[in-house]
């Protein structure tokens, strides 16, 4: 009974430690799952913020980045497998009488791949169509379901952007929020002469989207991007790049240690019920050594050493904390699955927190269990006859 | 009459000193004898006559301040505590008072528990020992009761035959019989004159005169000195003396 009572103490920080560390485990899933949605060895690149000249001007104003930038990444980078110009701009969007703000992507065919897009209905458009700047697209569900509330078919109606009359080829299927809340269907896709030259008149690209033919690439594509480049641009070697690549890998790495913060906190504030419980453990362990003075007494008047004594009790520390810690794992384990399925937040267990939780209780059995036993072991086997 | 033998102990000019409070107690003040294998020896003596200190001298629990004590020709003056620990493990078997079991253990775990600390003894020879030792004992039909199911007699008998298991050179009671009435007292008395007999050495401290009339020497200790040391040449059997109390219902 008094056994059971302090066990409680690290099962309860057992089972915490092993919750929160399945809901932090979970979550960083779930984002990483999202992020790799979007493809996760997408490469962005932008055009650099000009260092040049006393004002300094937004990235996005700068024209630095051209057509022939994208054509010399497509033949000469090889570790980058699709690519894709891209110009964004957004716009009113009308049909009918109806009317939504969206952002208009100019991209051209293999942007599907890159962001790992599908087409529902209709499809998407043709080289040729980039080749002739023609006026097609491909929209989203969420400008879909404004632009056409009664469910009509939307393919082959013609919308007005910016005044500008598209035709709707194809429609995407669906992809919902990302980790991030931000509608990722809210988009119209055209192609990328179209909307350069016929909506926004500019020479230049926004972007450049391309994707590296594994996530492990990434970086390999990222230096011969920035080798290409800078070739291309003719920057001296002393210069900085006017132009900045930003890979999906270091997103998630950032958000991975973002979620792995929060896990540590979540984790360490638990770890505060575990540091208490072995403290009960120690409490419990003095007063078994006093109650026991006798049965020690006895013990060593028959022969036992000190060490068998410290051994003793030792063990029993330490039987007490991994037996505590057994019924933490499975209270801990059931807990994560009754969150998963009644607040519908992911969890994720892995082998190695239940190993690291065990191997604490472990410890703490030791470390709690080391100075009662030890006092245990150095007691006068004469008091501790005579003690009552 | 007596039997002859070699020295199991020696003891020349003990001492043991204690400091209490600033002042230094003279527990024993340089004690001598000899106690040879086979022999029945009752310490006796009244409450700070020191014979609780020689009995822990003797039990190896405690070193002396000055003088000599061999345990079968061992200087336990000079051992460390590990030291005495194994020569109280392998030389010495203790008989308590309150006779010290184990609570919720059984006959056969508690008198086991001695070779527990001693490597060299493996499982199934620890098993055997200890039912032989049950057996010397007369409690081989209780080898798997738990000790608190067991009367005060039988719970001594179960302290003796952990006593026994080690099959040490001298076997130490304290007050053996004092927590136990007259009948049962004479029955453990018994027990070890039937341990004598079959070649034990015992030495039995008390402070009741009657027993050592049971022994096969007496010594009486006063104030840290022996004040009388004779051997007792008209031993009482227990048996008989039990054999005459009044019949009781109870074994």
């Amino acid at each position: 009974m008094r056994a059971i009572l302090t066990m409680l103490g690290i099962i309860i920080g057992v089972a915490s430690v092993i919750t929160m560390l399945a809901i932090g485990q979970g979550t960083k899933e779930s984002i990483l799952g999202n992020i790799e949605q979007m493809g996760s060895n997408m490469i962005t690149i932008r055009p650099g913020a000009d260092m040049r000249g006393p004002v300094r001007q937004s990235s996005a104003d700068m024209q630095s980045l051209k057509y022939e930038d994208y054509e010399a990444i497509l033949k000469e980078c090889e570790y980058v497998s699709e690519a894709t110009p891209m110009v964004n701009t957004s716009a009113q969007v009308i049909y009918a009488n109806n009317n939504t703000p969206t952002s208009i992507y100019g991209v051209n065919v293999s942007y599907l791949n890159i962001r790992k897009l599908e087409i529902e209905k209709g499809e998407m458009f043709t080289e040729s169509d980039i080749k002739t700047s023609a006026k097609v697209c491909v929209i989203g569900k969420t400008v879909m379901d404004n632009l056409f509330p009664n469910g009509e078919n939307p393919i082959g109606q013609n919308i007005r952007i910016n005044k500008i009359p598209f035709k709707i080829v194809g429609t995407l299927v669906a992809k919902g929020d990302n980790s991030m809340g931000m509608d990722q269907d809210d988009l119209i896709l055209a192609p990328f002469s179209a909307v350069q030259k016929r909506m926004l008149s500019i020479t230049y690209l926004n972007s450049i989207i391309v994707s590296a033919v594994n996530e492990d690439m990434s970086d390999a594509a990222i230096e011969e991007i920035t080798e290409v480049l800078r070739t291309k641009h003719k920057i001296k070697p002393t210069d900085e790049d006017d132009f900045s690549i930003h890979s999906q890998q270091e997103i998630m790495e950032m958000m991975s240690s973002t979620t792995g913060m929060l896990t540590l906190l979540l984790a360490s504030i638990a770890s505060i019920s575990l540091l208490v419980g072995g403290i009960g453990i120690m409490n419990i362990m003095f007063v078994s050594v006093t109650e026991r003075t006798k049965e020690i007494g006895l013990r060593m008047s028959i022969g036992a050493k000190g060490k068998d004594i410290l051994w003793q009790f030792l063990i029993e520390a330490i039987l007490i904390s991994v037996a505590g810690g057994l019924i933490g794992v499975l209270l801990g384990v059931s807990l994560a699955y009754l969150i998963e399925n009644f607040a519908h937040i992911s969890v994720s267990i892995q082998l190695y927190t239940i190993i690291l939780s065990f191997s604490i209780c472990t410890i703490i059995g030791v470390f709690f269990g080391w100075y009662p036993a030890k006092k245990a072991s150095n007691l006068d086997p004469i008091e501790a006859l005579r003690y009552e | 009459m007596d039997k002859q033998g070699n020295n199991i102990i020696r003891i020349e000019n003990l001492k043991r000193e204690f400091i209490v409070g600033g002042e230094v107690v003279h527990a024993l003040r340089g004690i001598n004898f000899n106690i040879q294998s086979g022999e029945f020896v009752t310490i006796m003596g009244t409450s700070g006559s020191g014979k609780s200190t020689l009995l822990n001298l003797i039990g190896c629990l405690d070193t002396p301040t000055s003088g000599e004590y061999y345990l079968d020709g061992y200087s336990v003056r000079k051992m460390n505590k590990n030291e005495r620990a194994e020569m109280r493990n392998k030389k010495i078997g203790f008989v308590f008072q309150s006779y010290n079991l184990l609570p919720k253990t059984t006959c056969i775990e508690n008198v086991e528990l001695p070779l527990m600390y001693n490597g060299e003894v493996s499982a199934k020879q620890r098993k055997q020992k200890a039912i032989e030792a049950l057996e010397a004992v007369g409690l081989q039909s209780r080898l798997m009761h738990k000790s608190n199911q067991l009367s005060g007699g039988q719970q001594q008998r179960v302290a003796i035959a952990r006593a026994l298991v080690n099959d040490p050179v001298i076997i130490l009671a304290d007050e053996a019989t004092g927590n136990l009435d007259t009948r049962t007292s004479y029955e453990i008395l018994t027990l070890f004159q039937t341990l004598h007999q079959k070649g034990r050495t015992i030495v039995f401290v008390t402070h009741n005169p009657e027993l050592a009339t049971f022994s096969s020497r007496n010594i009486v200790l006063r104030d840290g000195k022996v004040i009388q040391d004779e051997k007792n040449t008209h031993i009482v059997s227990a048996a008989d003396v039990l054999a005459s109390l009044p019949k009781e219902e109870n074994e």
